[in-house]
């Protein structure tokens, strides 16, 4: 049993590799067309690989990083992400602490809240939450994460929660007999328990923020900001020719931090994304 | 200790509380309200009664063909995705080289957002309906909804993938063991072994598929958007298309009108899904 043939190793190893390819193919393809010229994307010639005379280098990913705005929208995606990520992980944590360790009315009214939240589609809001972000002026990137938090919230305070109750409180009490403060006893004490459901309701989270297109593209004024989801819809909502190869350069370039962060944090963004899923 | 912690409330429990009134709970209300008015902005909103749900209902017949097209993907999709995650499931189960290496491979176009997904693969179907000599999707409304279909799979089969294999390794090894000496087939012990122990986990992905096809969104917008002529328009599209793209006074509170219906559509699937789970933890 354990000494298995070299040669059915190896044609497994092809099969795997096979059905592997075959699946990432729709990116594979967008990845060899960014490096094509631009008459050599047509409908005929789109799955050929480069030669060398379609072949131009990095050409396309120059055209959509200093004409189309890329870095800018590059930028502002990071920026909205990572605000918006900190403000929910350290706001809801905390809420989340609070209303398990109060038992009162107004936790568990909260709570039902935040959970009957995360089942709204976001159609349901739309219209008002940009309205409502407009009269509050947060509409720009820097102040956007205020409407993220808000929400947001629903299931990172629901995921928080969950783990909470199963936080032993003797800890707590200790810290607090110690004479820490409750602030020093949650960012001392509890927070470092946390950390593995910190990990989990960020990744869920930061994949949320760097995708959502809607919210942004209701609340930011579109002429003056862009995430990448956005630019990459504004561009081929555009009148006119769009320039296939500079937007296939834009995919890839959107794509890659992506696949890069998941070759070294593969186990973490599956536990992440799962855990809300068999939690809930 | 509780005593001390509550002197702290407006730091702990302040900051998310305003944030989750202005991004969910007043726009919520306001969005309740307003399903009953007739308004072009918040402020001149008028109160006219339920008529928004009636034409809604009535004068939008595009309303009733997204309904129609939503059920009909929701179906499909939920059918067509929880089976293949479970077969793939079952393969990657099995002790193999490169089993690891195929989870990921599998598990990767979920990281993807869903406007550049539905840009990939309308490139790419695009190409293929050319090449066979078919419409393009703008003119196709079969090869749109199909090509909907296609790209919910790739993007979801993954996920579901992953839960059905936490399911799947759940099952004791004893019991397939047992039911191998009592002589049952393979086929067998699929059958009356571990696809009745995994039917909670059949049940969380059959309503996380159901819900994701039912709110789905931005593929729709990037991959169709809703062409030809709204026949590939699924309700959250819809939704959207009769509060930005249409001029007027009526349209905007139909629009809202239609987003309450849709709320509610998605929490009685949600109550549905609380209640079999719970019935099936009381088996257990």
């Amino acid at each position: 049993m354990e000494k298995k043939n070299t040669f059915l190793n190896i044609i497994f190893a092809i099969l795997v590799a096979i059905v592997a390819v075959i699946y990432m193919y729709p990116i594979i393809m967008i990845l060899l067309n960014s490096f094509k010229t631009e008459s050599a994307i047509s409908t005929n010639t789109v799955f050929e690989l480069p030669n060398a005379k379609s072949f131009i280098g990095l050409q396309n990913f120059v055209t959509a990083i200093t004409k189309q705005g890329f870095l800018q929208s590059f930028f502002y995606s990071v920026f909205i992400t990572v605000t918006s990520l900190i403000a929910i992980l350290i706001c809801c944590s905390m809420c989340a602490y609070f209303i398990t360790r109060i038992r009162s009315k107004v936790s568990s009214v909260l709570y039902y809240l935040f959970v009957f939240s995360m089942v709204v589609p976001f159609q349901m809001v739309m219209f008002t939450l940009a309205q409502t972000a407009d009269t509050l002026k947060l509409n720009t990137p820097y102040n956007i994460f205020v409407i993220y938090l808000g929400f947001g919230a629903g299931l990172a305070v629901f995921m928080f929660a969950g783990f909470m109750k199963s936080v032993p409180i003797e800890v707590e009490e200790a810290a607090m007999i110690d004479g820490c403060n409750p602030l020093q006893t949650f960012f001392l004490i509890v927070l470092p328990i946390l950390k593995p459901t910190i990990v989990s309701v960020g990744i869920l989270e930061a994949m949320w923020l760097w995708n959502d297109y809607l919210l942004p593209t209701l609340v930011l004024d579109i002429k003056k900001y862009r995430t990448i989801p956005m630019l990459i819809q504004y561009f081929r909502g555009s009148f006119g020719k769009v320039e296939m190869g500079p937007m296939m350069a834009s995919i890839v370039l959107t794509v890659l931090p992506i696949v890069v962060v998941y070759v070294f944090a593969q186990k973490y963004i599956i536990k992440g994304m799962t855990s809300g899923a068999v939690k809930g | 200790m509780e005593r001390a912690l509550k002197k702290y409330w407006p730091i702990f429990l302040l900051p998310t509380v305003i944030a989750f009134m202005i991004g969910f709970l007043i726009p919520f209300i306001e969005g309740l309200y307003l399903s009953f008015c007739q308004f072009t902005t918040v402020n001149n909103a008028k109160f006219i009664g339920i008529s928004n749900y009636i034409k809604a209902f009535t004068t939008d017949s595009q309303f009733a063909t997204s309904f129609w097209f939503t059920f009909r993907f929701a179906i499909c999709s939920v059918i067509s995705i929880n089976v293949l995650a479970f077969i793939i499931a079952l393969w990657l189960t099995k002790k193999f080289k490169g089993n690891n290496f195929l989870r990921a491979v599998f598990f990767m176009p979920n990281l993807i957002g869903g406007i550049v997904l539905g840009y990939i693969w309308q490139i790419l179907i695009n190409c293929v309906l050319s090449i066979v000599g078919k419409p393009l999707l703008a003119l196709n409304s079969v090869a749109g909804f199909w090509g909907l279909i296609i790209l919910m799979c790739w993007q979801q089969i993954g996920y579901m993938m992953i839960i059905y294999i936490a399911g799947l390794n759940s099952v004791p090894d004893s019991l397939i063991e047992a039911s191998k000496i009592d002589g049952a087939t393979d086929l067998q012990t699929l059958f009356k072994i571990k696809i009745p122990m995994v039917m909670p986990t059949i049940t969380i992905c059959m309503f996380l598929t159901l819900t994701n096809s039912f709110k789905l969104f931005d593929q729709n917008l990037a991959l169709t958007g809703g062409d030809p002529n709204h026949t590939t328009e699924m309700l959250a599209l819809n939704i959207y298309n009769t509060y930005y793209a249409r001029a007027g006074m009526q349209w905007k509170g139909m629009g809202q009108a239609k987003a309450v219906v849709f709320f509610l559509i998605v929490i009685l699937i949600s109550f549905a899904q609380l209640k079999l789970s719970r019935d099936n933890e009381v088996q257990q």
